[in-house]
């Protein structure tokens, strides 16, 4: 692996991946789609960390990278338990019908 | 071939592959397919932490996200019975706007960050620190209490995902404790 990639390429690469789950969060109406969305935000800010870490030889980054997967799996357990609770009482998971927080 | 190296063959698939399964994540209809395309999109971004020698986070990318909260997504999904017929879709000018201020932010994020670092290259095989034995002993020493309290963490969502969850049988059962 004589030759590398230009540090650039992965900071388009995460801005690209970053943009495409903001759209995401702005174009679709199901909940869980946009969870999902968040799911890939986070992935390319982690991507974009971890081409740093290796960039700068510092570990910190990746240990960094560890502890956002952590919170990340935590946010998902809280948050689809809260989806699966909001779909129990509405019969819905569509963002504009719960948009009141009240029916 | 073509003087491209195989890791810059690599790169360019691996991230030609990532756009375009995260484009699909957004733009299908069936929630379930959703799912599927982020979990190829999760394997790809596993990949290139593979090509930056990053290979305790690349196992930890497939285990955590493609298999323990993907499964998670997938199961609430199935559980919901949720499928293309029924999914409610924003009106098209939302949609237009929405993908008209995501490529204006892409052009601003272009032009912010197009100079950034040019010369630098990323020599994935040389560095050594994304190894399971070097990094854990930075995590370990350095980071010994934020992981224990990443544990705490854990524990407290696994208990405030079974509270909100669990079906609340009938409210006066608290009253009836307290009589």
């Amino acid at each position: 692996m004589l030759n590398g990639i230009p540090i650039n390429f992965y900071i388009m690469l995460s801005a690209v991946l970053f943009i495409i789950g903001v759209v995401g969060v702005m174009a679709r109406r199901n909940a869980i789609i946009i969870f999902m969305c968040i799911e890939l935000m986070l992935n390319a800010v982690n991507l974009m960390l971890v081409a740093f870490s290796t960039l700068h030889n510092d570990a910190n980054g990746q240990v960094f990278v560890f502890f956002i997967m952590a919170v990340a799996a935590a946010e998902v357990a809280v948050g689809l338990a809260i989806l699966s609770m909001v779909y129990r009482n509405f019969k819905t998971i569509d963002i504009d019908l719960l948009s009141r927080l009240k029916n | 071939m073509l003087g491209y190296t195989i890791t810059q063959w690599l790169f360019g698939t691996l991230s030609f592959l990532a756009i375009m399964f995260a484009l699909m994540m957004v733009f299908t209809r069936s929630p379930v397919n959703s799912a599927l395309y982020l979990i190829m999109t999760f394997f790809c971004i596993a990949g290139h932490y593979l090509l930056l020698n990053a290979q305790f986070l690349a196992i930890v990318q497939i285990v955590v996200y493609a298999g323990a909260i993907m499964v998670l997504f997938l199961y609430i999904i199935m559980l919901m019975n949720l499928n293309a017929d029924e999914e409610p879709r924003k009106h098209v000018v939302t949609r237009a706007i929405a993908g008209i201020i995501g490529g204006m932010l892409l052009f601003v994020m272009v032009g912010a960050l197009r100079g950034a670092e040019q010369l630098q290259t990323v020599q994935g095989g040389a560095s050594q620190i994304g190894l399971v034995k070097n990094l854990g002993k930075v995590l370990f020493s350095e980071f010994l209490f934020p992981f224990e309290i990443a544990s705490v963490l854990l524990l407290a969502a696994l208990v405030g995902a079974i509270m909100i969850g669990k079906r609340d049988t009938n409210i006066n059962s608290k009253e009836t404790i307290n009589n």
